[in-house]
């Protein structure tokens, strides 16, 4: 009873209310995403896209820009872009590419908040911003509503293109040969997962994002065996995972992010097993 | 009535070219088998059939209805699918997919369309079942399946039956050689000689070049096959140790 009136006691607080919206959603938009990342065998480019964010975050604010976002959407999206469509035929493989990515980003954007840094504290603000923090914490009204709207057309879009992004994901070759735009649709998850992993930084920081994309979809994968199903599946535990580690962290004083994933980590070695008693 | 025809094509990737001097129709109604050795050219040119990649040079074009996409394909096993968790039911339906043009959903018709598709595979009971655990068998019906959801005009098959035991195999040709005769144009890139042989009614012999394109009987009594055959032989056992490592992969 006393945890239950704890918790009600912290609803009372709008940035708790504002923490827990932002993160279902970006929990939800993650896990959608997941699902056809890890099939694709990309399960990796969350890492490498949240590292580039990360860089181009410490350039916005090495620019003193007003709004961080304007820089790193469009260079996320960019990156996500050259990544998923090296493809099959690159001279670079994609394991490669993005490793490659991943560290130069994170260590050019640690060098410039180094170099250019007004605050007194670099490693506090850069462990904040790989491991996510009590950001999430202080988010403004105006942050949440942008959430809102970008998680909102991250959704729509998916299930609107559903099939596609299953013909895309199962066979790319069979798509294009019975005339799907397949380089479109490739194009359309790579923006929407640089769009979600922009949003999803401020909740777990851009170490941690890779988590939230693939633990769902690989527990659901566990013990699912239809498409459908495994989508579904996999936003309901990101959902679920979402909602226990952030009370938890409350309750528990954790790092929020780190809960979260310690979480989803849980409930993927409980779908193990289930998977294998099957 | 040509429903494909190539001219002077040369095929390969990003300008080299890997074969050339490519000259043939396909006719509807025929069963074309497209064999060479290993690095031949085989499965460039019938991914430039596909669009899946562009010709270096020279014409390719569809004719008599035959619109360049309305074209079924039974692509060789990847990696990703190997541990793909899709329902059968899921798979078929996708062969409709460019149907649907945006619309988001799959109508009762393309519903209906993939019902019968099953059916006339024979997989109609294992709609719901996951592909990741069907049999080698049962994973080409379902990939043919979602072929003839795509196509009613021309099948293009990838080396079908690697992998298969000898049962099924056997099978398998069985069911293409029906497709055939009820109307559907087949173009199979086969390393399979006597079954290619067996069931085609025209063979393209490419080796970088086209070393023969024409009707099979002619094909059996050419020097084109003498060559080829002795060359065969030559790498006899090698061959027959390899398809045995695809077996039990």
């Amino acid at each position: 009873m006393e945890l239950i009136n704890t918790l009600i006691y912290y609803l009372n607080f709008s940035f708790v209310r504002y923490a827990i919206i932002v993160g279902v959603l970006i929990a939800l938009c993650s896990s959608l995403l997941g699902v056809t990342l890890v099939l694709k065998r990309y399960s990796f480019i969350g890492d490498g896209l949240s590292h580039v964010a990360f860089g181009a975050m410490a350039v916005a604010s090495v620019m003193k820009l007003s709004n961080n976002n304007i820089l790193i959407l469009p260079v996320t999206v960019i990156a996500a872009i050259l990544l998923l469509r090296t493809g099959q035929n690159a001279k670079l493989k994609g394991d490669a590419a993005i490793a490659m990515l991943s560290v130069s980003a994170l260590a050019i954007g640690y060098l410039l908040m180094n170099v250019f840094s007004t605050s007194a504290n670099i490693s506090g603000d850069v462990c904040t911003t790989l491991f996510g923090s009590t950001s999430i914490l202080t988010l403004e009204l105006s942050e949440v509503v942008m959430c809102i709207v970008l998680s909102i057309v991250v959704i729509l879009t998916f299930i609107v293109f559903y099939n596609k992004i299953f013909a895309v994901t199962f066979d790319e070759n069979f798509a294009k040969a019975t005339g799907t735009k397949t380089d479109l649709y490739n194009l359309l998850i790579a923006v929407l997962i640089a769009v979600v992993i922009v949003i999803g930084m401020n909740l777990v920081g851009s170490l941690l994002i890779s988590a939230l994309i693939i633990f769902p979809a690989l527990s659901a994968m566990r013990v699912i065996n239809q498409f459908k199903g495994v989508v579904i599946a996999s936003a309901i535990i990101s959902v679920i995972c979402a909602l226990v580690g952030i009370f938890a962290s409350i309750l528990l004083s954790t790092p929020v992010g780190a809960t979260i994933v310690a979480t989803d980590l849980v409930v993927y070695l409980l779908a193990m097993l289930v998977g294998r008693a099957q | 009535m040509s429903i494909i025809k190539v001219e002077n094509l040369a095929v390969g990737y990003e300008g080299k070219a890997v074969a050339t001097d490519l000259n043939f129709t396909v006719d509807e109604g025929d069963y074309l088998c497209i064999i060479g050795e290993n690095g031949a050219g085989k499965s460039t040119l019938m991914k430039t059939l596909l669009h899946l990649i562009k010709p270096v040079s020279g014409e390719l074009s569809y004719m008599d209805g035959l619109m360049p996409y309305e074209i079924g394909y039974l692509p060789q096993h990847t990696i990703v699918q190997k541990d793909f968790p899709a329902s059968v039911e899921e798979i078929v339906l996708s062969g409709l997919l460019s149907k649907s043009g945006l619309r988001p959903f799959y109508t009762k018709t393309e519903k209906k369309i993939a019902q019968r598709a099953m059916e006339k595979m024979d997989i109609l009971d294992l709609k719901k079942k996951c592909y990741r655990n069907l049999s080698g068998g049962q994973k080409q019906r379902v990939l043919l399946a979602r072929a003839l959801c795509a196509t009613s005009k021309l099948l293009v098959l990838d080396e079908p039956v690697t992998g298969l035991d000898p049962k099924v195999t056997e099978d398998f040709y069985k069911l293409i050689k029906q497709l055939n005769d009820e109307g559907l144009t087949i173009i199979m890139v086969s390393h399979d000689m006597p079954s290619a042989i067996r069931y085609s009614s025209k063979i393209l012999l490419v080796n970088q070049t086209q070393k023969f394109f024409g009707k099979t009987k002619d094909y059996m009594a050419s020097t084109a096959r003498k060559e080829f055959d002795g060359e065969l032989c030559a790498f006899g056992i090698e061959n027959e140790g390899k398809e045995k490592d695809n077996g039990i992969n």
